[in-house]
C-alpha cells in the first residue's frame, strides 16, 4: 500500500475546510489522539504498509477487477460504462479494505477487544470476519430496525463469532448504533478499538478510512489507462457516510477533468423529507465527533433518515464530501428508493450481476450521465458491494414471497 | 445599589460561600422540558428549597452519546412533548423571576448551539439568567467560538475532566476554564458506573492543583451513601441520572424529596480541613 496525497487536508486539526475536527466526549479524547499517534506511525512504517498489501492481495483478493459493462452501456446507449468490481472482494464488499487496516492497527496498538457500528451490515461482517482472523472478540452493534431487515449479515456476523448487540435507542438504525458503540467505547477505555466504517467520526477516522479505501481509485485510474488509453470523464458512486466514494475519488481528485459524481439516497424523494441526502437535503451540524452535512431540524435536532438501503440510511455524510462538495471538486446528486429498485433488476438481468441497493442507487444516475456524455463518453462506477445480501428485502418491496 | 451578580462570578460567590463553611455543595441535575415544560418548572423552582447549591438544567438533544438510559429516555420524553433548546432557556429565565442566587448552568450537546450559532447561544443564556454551560461533546480543542462568546457575556464554560485526562492532558482541560470543573468519576455514561472513593480523591486533589477552581464530581452517584462519601473529598456532588429516575417515577415530589436526601448528605459530609 502506498499513500499518496493528491490533495491538501486535513490540517493538524482533523479539518478539511471548515469540516471534520473532533467533537467528543472528553473521556476518549486521549484514546483519539492515542489513535492519531499510532495511525502517523503505521502509516510510514514500510513494515505495516506490507502487511497491508499481504493481506490485501490474498485474503482480501485485490486488486479487483475493472469490467466493461458493455451490455448496460448498449442499454443506455450512451457512454461506456464500466464497473469497479470492489464487490468481488472477500466479504462482498469494499469494507474489507478498511477493516483489514483498522484491525492491523488494533493489533499493533496492543488492543484486545473490537466494537464496531453497521447499518446495513456490511461493515459488521468485515470487521468480524477480520477479528476472527486475529483471534479478537468482537461486539456489532446495529439497529434494531436493520436487524429485521438485513437478517442473513446478522447471522453471517454470528458464525464469525461476533456478538450482534440489538440497539433499540432512538429509532434503531445506523446513527442510534454509532451512538450506542460510543458509548460501550467510552466505557471500556483502556482495551477497546473501535472500528468505524466510514470516512466520518472524530478526526483521524475520516482521513484513515479514506487512506484504507483509496486503493480503489488508485487501482481503478491505473486499470482505466490501460483498458481505455485515457482517463475517464466521470467516477460515479454512491454516498451515506461516502467510504466507498471516498475511496474512488480520491486518486482521481488532482485529475481536474475528472468529474466526480456522488449519489445521496432520496428515499420516497427529496421533497417529501423521507431521504438519506445530507448534502441536499441537510445543513451543516456537529454530530459523532465530527462537523458536516446533517439532516437536522431548526433546532438542531437530528432528523431520521429514510432510505431502502440500510448502508445508506444515515442522517451525515464524511466531512470531507461536505468540503469537496462546498468547493465545487465533487458533484452530488440522489435516487430514490424507486430508482434503485428497478436498477438492481436491471444490472442483474443484462449484466448478472447483482449489485447490492446502495451502488444501485449510483447506477440510476450513471444512466442518466451516459446519455449526456454521448457515446465517446466514459464512465467508472463503483460496484461496491453485491447484493446477496438484499434479495430477501428486495423480493418483499416486490411482494414476490420466498 | 450594585448590580445583581451574575454568571461565573454567581458560581464562584456560592462556591466562596460554601468553602468558608466548609461543606461541600450539591448540585443537582435534570432534564429540562421533561416531561413537559410545566411539570419540570415546578421541579426547577422547587430545587434551591430542597437544598440544592447549585442547577445544571439538561438541554435535550437527540442523540445524547455520552448518557446512559435514564437520561436518554428523558431527553426522548421531553423531545416527544415539543421541548426545544430556546423553551429550556426559557424555564431558567422564570426561574430568574424568584431567584438570583443559585447559580444555574445548562448541560447538553452541541448541535443545537451550532445550529443557533454561539453569539446568539450567549447573549440568549445571559438573557435568561443562566450562569454558564457544560457541553459534553465540545473538548478544549473545538470550543473557542462558543468559550469567546461566552467570556463576552461572562459566562462560564465548565470543562470535563475524566479518568483518561493523565497530566500531560490536564493542562490543556483546564486551560481558560471558569466556575468549577466537572470531574466525571467512572469512564463510562452517566449514571452506570459506581465510583470510587479513593481513586476520585486523588483526582480531584490533582485537578483542584492544576485550575484553582472547585471540583464538583458526578456520573454514577446515586445514593446519600455516595454523596456523603463524595461530598467528604469533593467541592460539590453531581446527581442526575438517579433525579431524572425519580422524576419519570414519582413525579416532582419524590424528585424533591430524593434531592432533599441527597443535598443533606452531602452538606453533612465529614471534610478534612483545607489547606489550600
Amino acid at each position: 500500500m502506498t499513500e499518496n496525497t493528491p490533495i491538501d487536508g486535513p490540517d493538524a486539526r482533523g479539518r478539511f475546510g471548515d469540516f471534520g475536527g473532533r467533537y467528543v466526549a472528553e473521556t476518549l479524547m486521549p484514546l483519539i489522539l492515542e489513535l492519531e499517534g499510532a495511525w502517523d506511525e503505521a502509516k510510514a512504517d514500510p513494515a505495516f504498509l506490507r502487511q497491508m498489501d499481504d493481506y490485501l492481495r490474498d485474503y482480501v483478493g485485490r486488486p479487483s477487477a475493472l469490467y466493461h459493462a458493455e451490455r448496460l452501456s448498449a442499454h443506455f446507449g450512451g457512454a461506456q460504462i464500466w464497473f469497479k468490481r470492489d464487490e468481488l472482494n472477500h466479504t462482498g464488499s469494499h469494507k474489507i479494505n478498511n477493516c483489514l487496516g483498522q484491525v492491523l492497527l488494533a493489533k499493533r496498538m496492543g488492543k484486545t477487544r473490537i466494537i464496531a457500528e453497521t447499518g446495513a451490515g456490511q461493515h459488521g461482517v468485515a470487521t468480524a470476519t477480520m477479528a476472527a482472523r486475529f483471534g479478537l472478540p468482537c461486539t456489532v452493534f446495529m439497529g434494531a430496525t436493520d436487524i429485521e431487515r438485513q437478517q442473513p449479515n446478522v447471522f453471517r456476523m454470528k458464525l464469525l463469532g461476533a456478538q450482534v448487540v440489538p440497539v433499540t435507542s432512538g429509532t434503531g438504525t445506523l446513527k442510534d448504533a454509532m451512538n450506542e458503540a460510543l458509548r460501550d467505547w467510552v466505557t471500556h477505555v483502556d482495551d477497546t478499538f473501535y472500528v468505524i466504517g466510514t470516512v466520518a467520526g472524530p478526526h483521524p477516522y475520516p482521513v484513515m478510512v479514506r487512506t484504507f479505501q483509496s486503493v480503489i481509485g488508485r487501482e481503478a485510474r491505473a486499470q482505466i489507462l490501460e483498458r481505455a488509453g485515457r482517463l475517464p470523464d466521470a467516477c460515479v458512486a454512491c454516498i451515506g457516510g461516502g467510504s466507498n466514494a471516498m475511496g474512488l475519488f480520491h486518486a482521481f481528485v488532482p485529475d481536474k477533468d475528472v468529474r466526480l459524481i456522488g449519489v445521496e439516497a432520496a428515499g420516497k424523494g427529496i421533497k417529501t423529507g423521507q431521504h438519506a441526502a445530507s448534502l441536499k437535503g441537510g445543513a451543516p451540524g456537529v454530530l459523532h465527533g465530527n462537523r458536516t452535512y446533517l439532516l437536522q431540524d431548526d433546532d438542531g435536532q437530528i432528523i431520521d433518515a429514510h432510505s431502502i438501503s440500510a448502508g445508506l440510511d444515515y442522517p451525515g455524510i464524511g466531512p470531507e464530501h461536505a468540503y469537496l462538495n462546498d468547493i465545487g471538486r465533487a458533484e452530488y446528486v440522489s435516487a430514490t428508493d424507486t430508482e434503485a429498485l428497478d436498477m438492481f433488476q436491471l444490472c442483474t438481468k443484462l449484466e448478472g450481476i447483482i449489485p447490492a441497493l446502495e451502488p444501485a442507487h449510483a447506477l440510476a444516475r450513471v444512466g442518466d450521465l451516459a446519455g449526456e456524455l454521448g457515446k465517446d463518453g466514459l464512465i467508472v462506477m463503483n460496484m461496491c458491494g453485491r447484493g446477496d445480501k438484499d434479495v430477501f428485502a428486495v423480493a418483499g418491496h416486490l411482494g414476490v414471497k420466498i | 445599589m450594585s448590580a445583581p451578580v451574575t454568571g461565573a462570578a454567581r458560581l464562584k460567590a456560592r462556591f466562596d460561600d460554601l468553602a468558608a463553611q466548609n461543606k461541600a455543595g450539591f448540585v443537582a441535575y435534570f432534564m429540562g422540558g421533561d416531561p413537559d415544560v410545566k411539570t419540570a418548572q415546578k421541579l426547577l423552582d422547587g430545587l434551591p428549597r430542597a437544598g440544592a447549591d447549585v442547577i445544571e438544567l439538561g438541554m435535550p438533544f437527540t442523540d445524547p452519546m455520552a448518557d446512559g438510559p435514564a437520561i436518554q429516555a428523558a431527553a426522548l420524553r421531553a423531545l416527544n412533548a415539543g421541548v426545544r433548546t430556546p423553551d429550556v432557556l426559557a424555564m431558567a429565565k422564570d426561574f430568574r423571576k424568584n431567584d438570583q442566587k443559585t447559580p444555574l448552568i445548562v448541560m447538553g450537546y452541541y448541535n443545537p448551539i451550532h445550529h443557533m450559532g454561539c453569539t446568539k447561544f450567549a447573549e440568549a443564556c445571559a438573557d435568561c439568567g443562566v450562569d454558564g454551560a457544560i457541553i459534553v461533546d465540545l473538548p478544549p480543542e473545538e470550543d473557542v467560538a462558543l468559550r469567546a462568546a461566552f467570556e463576552a457575556h461572562g459566562l462560564a464554560l465548565i470543562r470535563l475532566a475524566t479518568p483518561t485526562t493523565d497530566d500531560q492532558r490536564l493542562p490543556t482541560v483546564v486551560a481558560g476554564t471558569s466556575g468549577f470543573v466537572y470531574y466525571v468519576s467512572v469512564a463510562g455514561i452517566t449514571g452506570a458506573l459506581v465510583p470510587q472513593a479513593d481513586p476520585v480523591a486523588r483526582a480531584v486533589k490533582r485537578i483542584r492543583k492544576a485550575s484553582g477552581l472547585p471540583v464538583a464530581v458526578g456520573f454514577g452517584v446515586r445514593t446519600p451513601q455516595k454523596a456523603a462519601q463524595i461530598g467528604a473529598i469533593a467541592d460539590a456532588v453531581v446527581v442526575g441520572s438517579a433525579i431524572v429516575d425519580a422524576m419519570g417515577a414519582g413525579g416532582v415530589k419524590e424528585a424533591l424529596a430524593l434531592t432533599r436526601q441527597l443535598a443533606d448528605a452531602t452538606h453533612g459530609a465529614l471534610r478534612e480541613s483545607e489547606n489550600e
